[in-house]
């Protein structure tokens, strides 16, 4: 459940910056492409903003340094699988320093659309080193909690179908060419993702969401869980003052 | 902790290190025109060249947008894109590949920036362990002479003005390649460097550069590495390479 306050970094964290003033909540949902992640992160911001919290909800390649060229190199046809990931780790540490960061010092529930975790998996699932990727993404800041909301490629295919009106190239794999068409490479890609996501869990202390289930299930599960960690109900933080003006803010 | 991959190729791998104005990059293209006259497939790879990256690179630079770690980050998403697309296709097919400026330069500039040395080597794990790594040794004052005597003289991030050492341009330049040259100087051991004398000619450097080369291809010239099949044999049947 909840995990340390004050925020840690993984490994060796962000140079020069300064962890001690950090008093939001980071929270992290993560979960296979098509599994409804971005749906419940739009009902959690409202329910959380209903009750009062500032909310900042941040998503892979949206960062202001290289959001963009990610989205332009997807287009062309030479990005190779490296550079695909040190991409996205550009991305999330741009995150992280320019946007995450300072709403956390403010205060701010920081809603995070995949983390690390996502890039790490898509990694392993095209052949990186599971350790060299561990090391590499050890600057980030460790979550107070991250969800992950699983399901097995056989419930994703029919969202991914009706819900999308087809395959996405990268969500398919097809740089990497596991099965004949679109339909084949994606269910062969987005298994070894989620055993990639499965095989973390444990290290990562992921909280494990059933997401097979109706969107409405899975929100009232996140609710539940959520609620408890801004109350900070489950386990004491050490410390007073943060958790004090937090738990305030939660009221 | 294991640095760079441990893969082997056919082709050839030769970088120059320095601070700039250490004149590496005049002796790299010195060394591959000869290289080429010599019948050798040469490929030249150049520091933030990618061009998936590059324009990035600039415009992050020109708004002041960089903080240490996304420096670091962006610059080895660089040379990711030039090993997976540049480096290693010619290297397996036996070419010789020049490249200037390579991980060290990372190594060197980014534990100056105050990132963790030992982060920023394992970023880099994935990079090809150079045959020939060229260190261009030339004392801060002389580098800075030549730089202020050029073009465009001294820039913002080359002179570490993002970390705020000193608000003069100059003087802070001078901080930051201080401890560059420190980090360059404990790689030497390290990486083992061949180290070349800036201070001395152009031509003198020349020469000792081609002999060290010289010697490193006499070992490897049977084993694989590309020849123009135009030099040496009418028909060029004699030069196929075996790896292909």
């Amino acid at each position: 459940m909840a995990l340390e306050t004050p925020l840690t970094f993984y490994e060796d964290g962000l140079a020069g910056v300064d962890v001690a003033a950090l008093c939001g909540r980071l929270i992290v949902i993560e979960g296979p492409d098509g599994v409804g992640r971005t749906t419940q992160i739009q009902l959690l911001r409202t329910w959380l903003e209903h009750s009062g919290h500032a909310v900042l909800d941040s998503a892979m390649a949206r960062s202001a340094l290289v959001g963009k060229t990610i989205r332009q190199a997807k287009q062309g046809n030479t990005l190779g699988p490296l550079t695909l990931s040190l991409f996205y780790a550009t991305d999330i540490a741009d995150r992280l320093e320019n946007e995450i960061i300072p709403a956390l010092r403010a205060g701010f529930v920081v809603l995070t659309d995949r983390y690390i975790f996502s890039s790490m998996a898509r990694a392993r699932a095209r052949g990186s080193d599971p350790a060299w990727i561990r090391q590499v993404f050890g600057f980030a800041l460790r979550p107070h909690a991250i969800y992950y909301l699983r399901a097995s490629v056989q419930d994703l295919l029919p969202r991914v179908v009706y819900a999308r009106g087809g395959f996405d190239y990268w969500e398919s794999g097809m740089d990497v060419r596991l099965g004949k068409d679109l339909y084949e490479s994606f269910a062969r890609y987005q298994a070894r993702v989620i055993r990639a996501l499965d095989s973390m869990a444990k290290r990562y202390q992921f909280e494990v969401i059933d997401a097979s289930r109706p969107a409405e299930a899975v929100f009232q599960d996140l609710k539940k869980r959520i609620g408890k960690l801004l109350r900070g109900g489950k386990k004491p933080a050490r410390g007073t003052s943060r958790p004090q003006r937090l738990a305030a803010l939660s009221r | 902790m294991r640095v760079f991959s441990s893969r082997k190729f056919p082709g050839k791998l030769i970088i120059v290190e320095g601070i700039d104005g250490s004149g590496k990059s005049t002796q790299l293209s010195l060394l591959s025109q000869w290289l080429r006259s010599r019948g050798f497939g040469v490929v030249f790879s150049e520091w933030n060249s990618s061009p998936l990256v590059r324009k990035t690179t600039r415009r992050g630079k020109r708004k002041d947008m960089f903080t240490p770690t996304t420096f670091s980050l962006l610059h080895a998403t660089d040379f990711a894109d030039r090993i997976e697309r540049q480096i290693l296709p010619p290297l397996r097919a036996g070419s010789i590949v020049c490249a200037d400026r390579y991980a060290y330069t990372a190594f060197a500039r980014d534990t100056a920036r105050g990132v963790s040395r030992r982060w920023v080597r394992n970023l880099y794990r994935f990079a090809v362990r150079p045959s020939l790594p060229f260190y261009f040794r030339l004392p801060l004052e002389v580098a800075l002479g030549r730089i202020l005597g050029g073009r465009d003289a001294l820039k913002h991030y080359e002179a570490g003005m993002d970390l705020r050492l000193s608000r003069d341009l100059e003087e802070s330049f001078r901080l930051f390649q201080g401890r560059i040259i420190d980090e360059y100087e404990v790689m030497i051991d390290e990486f083992g460097f061949q180290v070349i004398d800036a201070t001395r000619s152009i031509e003198e450097q020349q020469t000792q550069i081609r002999a060290i080369v010289e010697q490193e291809l006499k070992l490897k010239e049977a084993n694989g590495l590309l020849k123009s099949p135009w030099k040496g044999s009418i028909n060029g049947a004699g030069n196929a390479p075996d790896v292909l």
